[in-house]
């Protein structure tokens, strides 16, 4: 039915054939899920499973954003398609947003509502005599004793690297608009590159928290809410970079122009939802 | 259910057999599996009802131990929730949307696929954690910390199953927003939609808001139970009530998640065997978007008895009272549009009026626990089940079959038996009553949800409401049937397969082909 | 009588408010109050009821005005409007109005649940897995502790022998307390959520690992009343049920001296059973 006269061809909304990845992905998901549940119980042979789900879903998703890309260069996403693009990526985001509101519920929480309820009134009298309940806490358990982490040193450094990992991002996106292809390259490389510095920073901070100041996971709700938010910021800050680094490589191949670059703006939406969760976390993490 | 012929698919190289359903892309096929796959999941979840029934028919212990007691109920809950009741509406939404606004097909075709095929796994994952050592999770749907940290290997399995089908959520709801926002054909303004697409545009924003919230929570549990966090324990600074929080703020949108499509549907129903425009269309807009965002300022209403200082209850009393009044415009709003039209009582229609009758009888009792006081009172009792079953079984799952009476035409080409279609409503609805209505007299007089056994005064109407449960079960046989047959033959459907049904959905041929406006109508 | 005979009365008597009245177990509706909170709660509901009965005859009355006389069979022709400012603002505003004459004995009610100041006696509930621990913190009776777990024989649950009157509503030592004093009960729990819920009380109150929520009555009737663990806590949550005996002056002071007399005779790290 696509006998494309001018004006319906502008109508025409692109629908995919019909494709495996999916199935592949669902198959990948049962691995993970099973595999996990398993490991966590200590059957061995759910390590295996869980490694096999990884595997495939990475096949997944080369197979289908590969497709993705070459739909998309190979013209078929009309201006609709694009903006349809762009409506759910906004709203993706803002389920990663809610995601995160629940972690930040959490801390929220145990500072404003549960720790001042333990150190005060019967519960301190009945249950937990001499709880003060200063925060960071480990709780009135506490059976270790450990030391915060401090803002002003590598958290600091940590916003500086993110901050300016937004602008040059948005520096290479000028470079795109621009038809600068050049700038185009070295802005996302220099991003990426951030990000990777960003990483690091974070591993040894982790590393040195649990070698130097014995603060843990189960460092009560303090290590728990630590390591749960900066944790999955990490997480997100990795699948921020490996897109980053998918768009490298086609600008490279010469993907993009300048009226039509979704996929690099998708990647930079997500770059910089990553940097304001961060700059939240520097707030209320480490500095208050 | 979609009665189409290899030849009307698409290309020459499409996929047959087992691999079209796999790797399809067309929302007709995938709603059909969405729709299917729920009912599997309410007969699964209905078999293990009906052991909780089998068990409470009189006291003492006679079919199964309380620990797994405890399973079949956490169980139940959950497969009827995110394995019968959401993937209907979905699946309604996956066939009728696009039909409806006249769109080609969902906006990602392909991501629709995985939304469907993901339901499968978290089935596997959810169901099969039954078998695993320790059994299924035995700590309520509700899934509350501290127990759930106490469950075995079956918690981690629930945990990862509810991760998939949120993930399956989030992208099913993503499609509909821009489906609905970006594929209405020309001159398909807002305003104009069918109140399907506007119940399930705002269904799909709660959706979006509150799964990832529930994803948060049961990550919680999971680092607590293995992890050595302390979220939700007192000594290392957290509390059990925060998972609470956390769980209600996902838990109370939830429910009206699975209650707005089927306002939705009911809205289309009406006018049609009224044969009167729907009354009040922009004040039921209105009246969703409340009831939606009202959603989000309630939940601790479950948590009246966990000693709530006397502001919050107040607080969340009050608020969860307003939501009558959008409730209220709704359930009037059907009765002004029915109110001197020319009604006639098809199928569909019966269990349209049947909705609102029943569903409003729950969103009475609900009202009654909404006060704090009562609520100290009937707080998990079978009373509060009562309330839930009214709104659910007699609100949602009554929706879905009025929905499915109703568009059977369209999917199949045939006219569903009328016969079939009366029996069922008949049978059900007085079964339905004859389970859960001596319910609110058990928790009134205070009989505990979520035991295995009770005091002898409980023993009739408990035995009553066992006798009825197998009574409805087994009229949900009949529906089985009259979809079989109906897809098998019957009376022809014409386009508009009811006299005066309006809407885009009825222009195209009965059963619709698997391709429908692949040229957008023109709407005036 | 039979099953069914009695399932049939019960139904009819659901509709006199009067007959349970004298009934030892409530079947019907909720259990006989024996505190002014739970009193006010009882009317409450009966209010809310009246009420919602009143709405529901109204609004079903016209439906099915409409499903019985404008049915296209009779030969009703379908009238055209679709909308009216006024009589919709009147569905909102007047909902309103009814809602906040629920509100406001509810407030009332809230206010008073909430006020647990100048207890006569102070009590300390503990859950566990799966039996309830009571601890007299304060006034008469201080320093009182014990256990108290369902007494209900094992045959009675399994079916080989035949269900007592009490039937998981009994146990070994219940809580006492004496008659028309205020008495504060102060909830925690050692390992999951449990409830303490006395219904003739109109108390329920989530036990809550590593808090304590307190919560009161005052019973004006002596008498033994029973409820239930009233939330989900594991394999037996059926099985910890509730069971206060509230005393006159006089025989609470004589419960009083006989456990601390057990105490003194027993070595001082038992805890002392009550009487059975
Ligand atoms: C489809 C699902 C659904 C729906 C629509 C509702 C609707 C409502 N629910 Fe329900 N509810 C559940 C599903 C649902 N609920 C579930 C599953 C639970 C238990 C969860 C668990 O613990 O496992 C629960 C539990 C629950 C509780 C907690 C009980 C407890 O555990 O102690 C409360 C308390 O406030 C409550 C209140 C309400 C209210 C006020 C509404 C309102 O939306 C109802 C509004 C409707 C009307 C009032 C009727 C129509 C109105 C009129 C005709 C207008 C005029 C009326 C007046 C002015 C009175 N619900
Ligand atoms: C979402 C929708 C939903 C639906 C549709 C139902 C449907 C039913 N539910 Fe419900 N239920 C919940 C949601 C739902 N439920 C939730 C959320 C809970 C709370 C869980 C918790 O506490 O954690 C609950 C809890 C719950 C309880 C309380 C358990 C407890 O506290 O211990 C009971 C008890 O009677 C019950 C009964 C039923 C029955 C009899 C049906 C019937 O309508 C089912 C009818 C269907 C069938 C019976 C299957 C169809 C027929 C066949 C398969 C053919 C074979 C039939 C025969 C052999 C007869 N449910
Ligand atoms: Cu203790 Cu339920
Ligand atoms: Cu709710």
């Amino acid at each position: 039915m696509n006998q494309a006269s001018g004006m319906h061809a502008a109508d025409h909304y692109f629908v995919p054939e019909p494709s495996k990845y999916p199935i592949v992905g669902s198959i990948a998901l049962l691995l993970f899920g099973s595999g996990a549940a398993l490991w966590l119980n200590a059957v061995p042979v759910g390590r295996w499973l869980l490694f096999l789900g990884v595997a495939t879903l990475i096949f997944m998703m080369f197979g289908w954003f590969g497709q993705v890309v070459r739909e998309s260069e190979g013209g078929k996403y009309g201006h609709r398609v694009d903006k349809s693009f762009r409506w759910s990526m906004g709203w993706f985001i803002f389920s990663e947003v809610m995601f995160f509101a629940a972690f930040f519920g959490a801390l929220f929480y145990a500072r404003v509502l549960s720790v001042p309820w333990l150190s005060s009134g019967d519960n301190a009298a009945l249950l937990w005599q001499g709880y003060t309940g200063a925060w960071p806490t480990a709780g009135p358990y506490a059976p270790d004793a450990f030391t915060p982490m401090g803002a002003w040193g590598i958290p600091a450094i940590n916003t500086l690297i993110l901050l300016s990992s937004g602008v040059t991002l948005t520096w290479a996106h000028y470079g795109l608009l621009n038809g600068k292809r050049g700038q185009l390259k070295l802005g996302l490389a220099v991003t990426i590159l951030l990000g990777a510095i960003f990483l690091s920073l974070q591993a040894y901070e982790y590393a040195h928290a649990y070698a130097d100041l014995n603060l843990r996971m189960d460092s009560g709700i303090y290590g728990s809410t630590f390591y749960l938010l900066t944790g999955f910021h990490g997480m997100h800050v990795t699948v921020g970079a490996i897109m980053l680094t998918v768009m490298l490589f086609r600008a490279f191949a010469g993907h993009f122009r300048p009226e039509s670059h979704f996929g690099f703006e998708a990647a930079a939406w997500y770059w910089h939802f990553v940097d304001v969760v961060w700059l939240m976390l520097f707030v209320v993490v480490y500095w208050l | 259910m979609a009665a189409v012929t290899p030849e009307q698919l698409h290309g020459h190289h499409a996929p047959s057999g087992l691999m079209r359903w796999l790797t399809t892309t067309n929302h007709k096929d995938i709603g059909t599996m969405y729709m299917v796959f729920s009912f599997i999941m309410f007969l699964s979840g209905g078999v293990m009802a009906l052991t909780i029934r089998a068990e409470l028919f009189q006291p003492g212990l006679q079919v199964v131990q309380p620990e797994f007691f405890n399973q079949l109920t956490t169980m139940h809950g959950l497969v009827m929730v995110f394995g019968a009741i959401m993937p209907a509406f979905v699946g309604f939404a996956n066939w009728m949307i696009p039909l409806m606004i006249g769109a080609s097909d969902m906006a990602f075709a392909r991501m629709n696929n995985w939304s469907f095929w993901l339901l499968p796994p978290a089935a596997i994952l959810l169901i099969g954690s039954f078998f695993v050592p320790g059994g299924a999770t035995a700590a309520g749907w509700t899934l509350y910390a501290p127990l759930s940290v106490q469950m075995g290997m079956g918690m981690d399995l629930a945990i990862f199953a509810i991760h998939i089908m949120g993930i399956s959520s989030i992208m099913g709801a993503i499609n509909i927003v821009v489906t609905v926002l970006n594929m209405r054909a020309p001159g398909m303004t807002m305003m104009k939609m069918p109140l399907f697409c506007w119940t399930w545009l705002i269904t799909a924003y709660l959706l979006i808001a509150v799964m990832p919230v529930l994803a948060g929570a049961v990550t919680m549990v999971l680092t607590d139970r293995h992890f050595g966090t302390s979220f939700f324990n007192a000594a290392g600074g957290g509390d059990p009530v925060m998972y609470q929080h956390i769980f209600w703020f996902f838990g109370h949108p939830e429910v009206y998640i699975m209650i707005l499509p089927a306002f939705g549907i009911v809205s289309q129903i009406i006018p049609t065997f009224a044969r009167k425009p729907l009354f009040g269309y922009a004040s039921m807009v209105y009246a969703t978007a409340s009831i939606a965002i009202l959603s989000f300022a309630v939940w601790a209403h479950h948590m009246f008895a966990t000693g709530m200082p006397a502001a919050g209850q107040l607080f969340f009393m009050y608020a969860t009272m307003l939501i009558a009044v959008p409730t209220g415009v709704k359930v009037f709003n059907w009765v002004a549009t029915m109110w001197r039209g020319a009604l006639s009582f098809e199928t569909p229609m019966l269990w349209a009026v049947g909705f609102i009758f029943v569903f409003t009888m729950g969103g009475f009792t609900g009202l009654i626990c909404a006060i704090a006081p009562i609520d100290i009172q009937v707080q998990d009792t079978y009373y509060v089940v009562a309330h839930f079953h009214y709104v659910l079984v007699a609100g949602s799952l009554f929706a879905l079959f009025a929905g499915a009476y109703y568009w059977l035409p369209k999917w199949t080409g045939h006219m569903p038996s009328e016969a079939l279609g009366k029996l069922h409503f008949w049978c059900s609805m007085i079964f339905f009553n004859i389970t859960f209505f001596p319910m609110h007299f058990l928790g009134l007089a205070g009989m505990p949800r979520r035991i295995p056994d009770y005091a002898l005064q409980f023993a009739d109407f408990n035995a009553m409401a066992s006798v009825g449960a197998f009574g409805f079960g087994l009229s949900q046989l009949i529906f089985l049937v009259a979809v079989v047959k109906c897809i098998r033959g019957g009376e022809r459907a014409a386009a508009r397969s009811w006299e005066s049904a309006e809407g885009l959905e009825w222009t195209v041929p009965s059963p619709a082909p698997h391709h429908t406006f692949e040229e957008a109508p023109v709407i005036r | 009588m039979g099953r069914a005979g009695r399932i049939a009365g019960l139904f009819l008597a659901s509709f006199v408010p009067l007959a349970h009245a004298e009934q030892p177990h409530a079947r019907y509706n909720l259990q006989q109050p024996v505190t002014g909170i739970a009193e006010q709660i009882n009317d409450m509901h009966t209010l809310m009821l009246v009420i919602c009965l009143f709405i529901f005859v109204g609004v079903f009355g016209v439906m099915f005005w409409a499903v019985f006389n404008h049915r296209k069979a009779k030969g009703a022709v379908a009238a055209h409007f679709h909308e009216n400012t006024a009589v919709e603002i009147a569905w909102t505003v007047i909902p309103v109005l009814i809602l906040l004459g629920m509100a406001w004995p509810a407030t009332k009610t809230v206010i008073a649940m909430k006020d647990t100041s100048n207890p006569d006696i102070t009590v300390k509930a503990t859950g566990y897995q799966w039996k309830w621990g009571y601890d007299y913190l304060q006034g008469e009776g201080e320093g009182i502790r014990f256990l108290s777990a369902l007494s209900t024989p094992r045959e009675q649950i399994e079916g080989s022998a035949p269900k007592g009157d009490a039937y998981l509503l009994e146990v070994d030592n219940p809580l006492v307390v004496p008659v028309g004093k205020k008495i504060r009960v102060l909830l925690t729990a050692n390992d999951v959520i449990h409830s303490w819920w006395v219904p003739a009380f109109g108390v329920k109150q989530d036990a809550i690992p590593g808090f304590i929520r307190d919560t009161w009555f005052r019973a004006e009737k002596e008498g033994i009343y029973r409820g239930n663990c009233a939330e989900l806590c594991g394999r037996d949550h059926g099985f910890m049920p509730v069971v206060v005996h509230v005393l006159s002056a006089e025989k609470y002071a004589a419960w009083v001296a006989e456990q601390k007399a057990k105490a003194t005779a027993a070595s001082p790290s038992v805890t002392a059973p009550g009487q059975g």
